[in-house]
């Protein structure tokens, strides 16, 4: 039984991608855009709640407490819950990416700076590093790859959440998504999809590397030469 | 270089530390000056705050009352990393920064105080083979290290800056037994080329009996039990506690502490084993000696005045008189002689300890003591019994 080749029935359609490149293009541009910005304000509300956290130790399970509940509401849900407080558009996507992230960041920084070796800290103490100059040559590389860990979680977190993001009006490869199954057509759903997780396992790859090379000092561990 | 020469370096007064919630305080009314130029141990069972004193000194643990004073200067005045700058500091645990190169953890303070970067590097150099590691250790990481290098670079940070003081908490027991020997020997070796103010706080007594001019012993609870130099806690223990402290064997380590040249040794005369017993003795007597020396001249064909060569036989004076009223005066002093107790030559920077081990090996109840001088001289058993009265 041979299958017949029609534009319903085939997964993909080339002839749909190859006239849609340019569309493939600027979701692209869209999807970046709205996970780097999502993680550069998640990243950067996360730093001073974990330094307050860090700080003052008390302040840690409230600030994980709402960073849990904010992650564990539905994304469909929150995005329906801002439409009516901020309406459809970028900011509405971006308040509720940046609050996913942050349980993630907070608790990947406070673990990366608890993780550093008391009698190092003690040393830097001892040295006479000042409070901040502690933090900045001592605990935050050698938190970077903990912190790391979390930004690589987090991304491939947002650029999942940012095709659902599609449902309050942005672009991004949800709106390949949105398109398909309006149309109940294949394709754009399945090159929607595939191009989110490509996307992930780029960045994800990339802040690997990165990582590794902002950690020379981990690469030459255990003495063997 | 910046201790005050023969002034107080660190000047503790009346030091109490209160833990919140601890029944006790952990350092009660310590009072405690350390001598510019010398190194303190501060010794004592676990809990008995010297790790605690030790940290209030660079201001890590800050003092519930007291003063300390640095060099003449209340330290509580200064800013507190500015103070630490000025100290070095070596923990147990080493604490080098994994993330940076042997290089860039020893430069930390001189970085921090602002100096140029040439002459981080070349104080870097200097004090890479100061502390005896290699050029090219500073280019690596410290976890492609040995312990003991570790401990190494750990000194090396903490003397960068060139501070008068030095702090160690528990610098050695960490590494083995065997390294932590010769770091301790490296200390020593380091601070005769140095001379810093070091307080240095150790759990274990012989380290600090070997490393320290004085010892502090503590006792629970932070009270100061004595403080002396280590000969006189071992001669004089104020009390059951110091001397429990210190353990048996008080006076076998008293002998580790001092040398042969410490020691009264009494002259003695050299004779020629064919030399008859009479004349040895009246040899002696014209010395005012009360041992004899046996040379064997048949070693070597000199035809020198004085009996000279390898010593045979040790002989006191008492016996040999004895002997002489014996039949036919006893014959020659070479006579007799037991080639199994050969005696023993002793150096006079041997540590006693070693001199007695060489006394009771020879089993002539002396040694003779090497000298460059033809006069001989011996130390005896009732010589060292004298010496650690």
């Amino acid at each position: 039984m041979v299958a017949q080749a029609s534009r319903r029935d085939t997964l993909v359609s080339w002839g749909w991608v190859a006239e849609h490149l340019d569309d493939v293009w600027s979701r692209t541009v869209e999807h970046v855009q709205l996970t780097v910005v999502a993680l550069a304000l998640g990243f950067a509300l996360s730093s001073a709640l974990a330094a307050l956290a860090v700080r003052h130790r008390r302040t840690f399970a409230p600030i994980t407490w709402i960073g849990s509940i904010l992650y564990t509401i539905p994304s469909v849900a929150l995005f329906g819950m801002l439409i009516p407080v901020t309406g459809l558009g970028f900011w509405t996507a971006e308040i509720a990416l940046v609050s996913y992230t942050i349980l993630i960041f907070v608790r990947n920084i406070v673990a990366g700076i608890d993780g550093v070796p008391a009698p190092v800290v003690e040393a830097a103490d001892a040295m006479g590093y000042t409070r901040w100059q502690r933090l900045r040559s001592v605990e935050l590389p050698l938190a970077l790859p903990t912190i790391v860990a979390g930004l690589r979680i987090a991304a491939v977190t947002v650029i999942g959440l940012v095709t659902v993001a599609a449902v309050v009006g942005n672009g991004g490869y949800g709106a390949f998504i949105l398109d398909g199954l309006d149309r109940d057509f294949p394709t754009p759903i399945v090159v929607g999809a595939v191009l989110s997780v490509l996307l992930a396992a780029a960045v994800d790859a990339g802040l690997a590397c990165a990582e590794r090379a902002l950690t020379p000092w981990a690469r030459r561990r255990g003495g063997a030469r | 270089m910046g201790a005050a020469d023969g002034g107080i370096a660190v000047s503790i007064r009346d030091l109490t530390k209160r833990y919140p919630g601890a029944p006790g305080p952990a350092v009660q009314e310590l009072s405690l000056d350390v001598a510019a130029g010398e190194v303190v141990a501060l010794v004592g069972p676990s809990g008995c705050g010297k790790t605690t004193t030790l940290k209030m000194i660079n201001r890590l643990i800050e003092p519930t009352s007291g003063t300390i004073q640095v060099l003449g200067r209340d330290q509580a005045a200064l800013p507190v990393h500015e103070l630490r700058r000025s100290i070095g500091y070596v923990i147990q645990q080493i604490g080098l920064f994994p993330h940076r190169t042997v290089a860039a953890n020893i430069g930390v303070v001189p970085g921090l105080l602002g100096w140029p970067k040439a002459r981080i590097a070349e104080r870097v150099a200097e004090l890479l083979a100061l502390v005896g590691l290699p050029a090219d250790a500073g280019g690596r990481y410290p976890s492609e290290l040995s312990g003991g290098q570790q401990q190494r670079v750990g000194v090396a940070r903490a003397l960068a800056a060139d501070p008068p003081i030095l702090l160690m908490d528990e610098p050695y027991s960490a590494v083995d037994p065997l390294v932590r020997g010769r770091l301790q020997d490296d200390l020593l070796a380091l601070q005769a080329k140095v001379g810093k103010t070091i307080v240095i706080v150790t759990h274990d007594i012989d380290e600090a009996i070997k490393l320290g001019d004085r010892v502090a012993i503590l006792a629970q609870g932070g009270v100061l039990a004595q403080y002396d130099t280590p000969d006189e806690l071992l001669r004089a223990p104020a009390d059951e506690f110091v001397a429990a402290f210190l353990g048996r064997e008080r006076s076998l380590r008293r002998l580790g502490l001092r040398r042969a040249d410490d020691v009264r040794a009494e002259p003695a005369v050299a004779v020629a084993p064919t030399a008859s017993v009479a004349e040895a003795v009246d040899a002696a007597d014209a010395m005012g000696a009360a041992w004899v020396v046996v040379v064997d001249r048949s070693a070597d064909d000199r035809p020198a005045p004085a009996p000279d060569g390898p010593p045979v036989g040790l002989l006191a004076v008492a016996d040999l008189r004895h002997r002489s009223r014996g039949e036919s005066g006893g014959g020659a002093v070479g006579e007799g002689l037991d080639p199994e107790r050969r005696p023993a030559v002793v150096d006079p920077t041997w540590p006693l300890r070693e001199v007695l081990d060489a006394v009771l090996r020879s089993g002539c109840g002396a040694a003779l003591v090497a000298t460059p001088s033809p006069a001989r001289c011996v130390i005896t058993l009732d010589a060292l019994a004298e010496a650690l009265r």
